[in-house]
């Protein structure tokens, strides 16, 4: 088994000391065996891994654009070490076969743990629940259940998913998107969508959907997590909801903390998105709501597409970004950079409360006895996006050419070393 | 200006600039010669991925009159429709050696992404994308009310247009209002609230959702198309509510200043935002408008692909 002394490398508070990792796990310094290898980690510092409960791995189905191995080599990159994969592939993972399917995968690969998220209905079609309890039961053990990329739109379907989990706590993940309001919508319904002539996606489709599922989550009294928040009102009614006790999680992606809808005038799909990108206002709104603990965490909606998909009129154009790899740096420089949050606080909303939210036990930390799930970060360093040189097997990041903060050097699974950065 | 993809392509004084050269080419054509040789040799593609006889025919006699070759590629589908992409349909025209393209396509930016992704090198001109908008329906627009109202001459400040019916879904509106308030009209909307866009108030534009208001103090009415299938679209309730509060007849335009014109960009629904009496009413100038396209377009041509190709027929001349 792998053996480390990382030495001198500064933690998130910024104390310095080493870290030992032995068997998997992080152990004294007495149970370190003789022959363990030492990192210099002077000048790093060391993070708890990366957790990310919204990754598209599109395996199986669609495995031009990702596969469970290119998606676990992005994320291993970008500083994660557990990543969620949503279920719409194809098939949609909706039974235990297809989850399990996804999971072994993961395990096979082992660059980092891939939990899947179950469909709440069967197809993502928002009819009939899924069997959610034998995906609960299976090899999986499925916790978060979503129809991203759908919303769960019925009310009586939302109601009895969010009832039904409860046997055995989980937690319905909500793309929250009302399906009349967004007919064939292709941008933030505003100023610049009346001047491109795209079709707008107004606020209010997504803020309606999160105002009436926290109130159903509180009539059940059942966990709801609301995927990719996006708007200042939706922020606003998590708020709220959150003061009234109601057990609401939310997340916020990297690219709608940094861009904003007027990307749109070069007609680049690159920035075509669902949710789409949204307003300054909002932009300003969802880092304050993810400063003050209204938004929980970070999640990374990370969603390949293969060139062609890209490569043509935004009205044909598929929806979405990759971003397991400029993840943190992004967050980093809208978050830390600006004081809005510690670095301490930034990780915690990347690593140990998406841990929490989704109960995966063996990321978050790294003390003593925790599993071995870290990151080596050099904060101090900048990189340069270039979308070539991505370990994703697609291209579709809209930030390439950006220059970032924050370089990534080492990330271990489990004790094991899955990612180094090459040096230039 | 290497492309007319928007008006916003254009600085005031190169709008003005059109409108002038087509004025001159307009007065030539009344002469004996209807032919010049300005573009000989060069090739102009029609790429039209939507149906629209008129705009094609129009671009097809202004680049004939200049002489030059004219292809017409009517794309059967597109991405969206799962026809041949927009890339590869550009990439067989840059082969063919296409020195301007004209495109009309059903999404909003088509004509961007052909200047912009390098996949060809041609002059491309917007004749029209989504519901984005309609660069040269606005400067014939433009060039129409000048002749009437400004005697061809300058800009159009001191004028009030009221441009009525789907702005949401219009690219002609959103053409004519940039180049409206760059030459210095007044320009007000007319429509009901379901048909203008969220966001209108960043438009430096009026906003009325009353014709019978409005109408008395227009120099100039743009009656716009309306998609009788909006209203499956729950945009209005019926085409008659819809042409009882916004359809221009001829009772309605009783009391309309002395040299206010009716305009329309085609086709017409007459009896829905028109009535046959005023689209046939001594105010309309709905067939002079599309006189006038051929102008407008042989200038855009012109000055976008013809300075040069001028001074290089000529100089060859003299080498032979």
């Amino acid at each position: 088994m792998n053996s480390y002394r990382i030495k001198a490398a500064s933690d998130s508070n910024g104390k310095v000391g080493d870290h030992f990792v032995s068997g998997g796990k992080f152990v004294k310094e007495g149970e370190l065996a003789n022959d363990a290898q030492v990192i210099d980690a002077k000048g790093l510092t060391i993070l708890p891994g990366f957790v990310d409960l919204h990754t598209h791995l599109r395996e199986p189905g669609k495995e031009d654009a990702e596969t469970v191995l290119t998606g676990s080599m992005a994320a291993a990159a970008g500083g994660f070490t557990a990543i969620s994969a949503m279920p719409n592939t194809l098939p949609v993972a909706d039974t235990a076969g297809v989850v399990e399917q996804v999971y072994r995968l993961g395990k096979h690969h082992g660059i980092c743990d891939v939990y899947p998220i179950g469909a709440v209905t069967v197809g993502q079609r928002g009819q009939v629940l899924a069997e959610l309890s034998a995906m609960n039961q299976s090899e999986a053990g499925v916790r978060i259940f979503s129809d991203d990329g759908y919303c769960v739109y019925d009310p009586l379907v939302m109601r009895r998913a969010l009832e039904y989990v409860k046997t055995f706590d989980g937690i319905i993940a909500q793309h929250a998107q009302d399906p009349r309001l967004t007919e064939d919508s292709q941008m933030n319904e505003g100023e610049v969508s009346a001047r491109l002539g795209l079709k707008g996606w107004p606020a209010v489709a997504e803020e309606a959907v999160i105002a009436r599922d926290v109130l159903l989550a509180e009539h059940v009294d059942s966990r709801l997590h609301i995927c990719h928040v996006t708007t200042a009102g939706g922020v606003e009614i998590v708020r709220n909801a959150k003061r009234r006790g109601i057990m609401v999680t939310a997340e916020v992606t990297p690219h709608h903390l940094l861009l904003t809808d007027d990307l749109a005038e070069s007609y680049n799909p690159v920035y075509k998105v669902n949710p789409p990108l949204r307003t300054r206002n909002d932009v300003q709104a969802l880092r304050e709501g993810l400063a003050d603990g209204t938004i929980d965490i970070i999640a990374t909606d990370h969603a390949p597409h293969p060139h062609e998909s890209k490569d043509c009129e935004w009205d044909a154009a598929a929806f979405g970004m990759i971003g397991l790899e400029t993840a943190f740096s992004i967050s980093y420089q809208v978050m830390v950079e600006t004081k809005l949050l510690t670095l301490a606080q930034l990780v915690d909303r990347l690593s140990k409360i998406p841990a929490q939210i989704g109960r995966y036990e063996d990321h978050g930390s790294i003390d003593e006895g925790m599993a071995a799930n870290f990151t080596l970060a050099d904060l101090g360093a900048r990189w340069q996006v270039e979308r070539s040189k991505l370990e994703s097997k697609s291209r579709n990041t809209p930030f390439d050419g950006l220059d970032l903060p924050g370089v990534i050097s080492k990330t271990f699974h489990n004790g094991v070393l899955v990612y180094e950065r090459k040096s230039k | 200006m290497k492309h007319l993809l928007s008006i916003n392509d254009l600085s005031k004084d190169e709008a003005i600039e059109i409108l002038d050269t087509a004025a001159e080419l307009a007065r030539l054509a009344e002469g004996a010669v209807k032919k010049f040789p300005t573009l000989r040799g060069r090739t102009v593609v029609n790429l039209f991925f939507e149906d629209s006889t008129r705009t094609r025919i129009s671009f097809e006699a202004a680049a004939k009159r200049l002489s030059a070759d004219v292809i017409n590629f009517a794309a059967k589908g597109s991405s969206l429709s799962k026809g041949e992409s927009l890339k590869d349909t550009a990439l067989t025209l840059q082969a063919m050696g296409a020195d301007a393209v004209v495109i009309r396509h059903s999404a909003s930016g088509a004509a961007h992404q052909l200047a912009k992704q390098e996949w060809m090198k041609g002059v491309v001109i917007n004749a029209g994308d989504g519901t984005h908008e309609h660069p040269t329906q606005a400067l014939l627009d433009a060039f129409t009310i000048r002749r009437h109202l400004k005697g061809s001459e300058g800009d159009l400040s001191g004028i009030k247009v009221g441009i009525v019916g789907d702005i949401l879904h219009s690219r002609v509106a959103r053409s004519n209002i940039l180049l409206l308030k760059k030459l210095g009209a007044e320009v007000v909307l007319i429509a009901p609230p379901t048909l203008i866009p969220v966001g209108v108030s960043q438009w430096g534009v009026d906003v009325s959702y009353s014709l019978d208001d409005q109408i008395k103090s227009l120099e100039v009415i743009i009656v716009l198309r309306v998609q009788k299938e909006r209203m499956n679209d729950l945009y209005f309730p019926t085409e008659r509510e819809y042409a009882r509060g916004y359809g221009l007849n001829s009772e309605r335009m009783e009391g309309m200043k002395d040299k206010a014109i009716v305009m329309h960009p085609g086709p017409m629904n007459r009896g829905l935002e028109i009535s046959a009496d005023s689209a046939d009413s001594a105010r309309s100038v709905i067939v002079e408008q599309v006189a006038n396209g051929v102008s407008v377009r042989m200038a855009v041509l012109y000055l976008l692909l013809g300075g040069a190709t001028f001074k290089e027929l000529s100089s060859s001349g003299e080498n032979l």
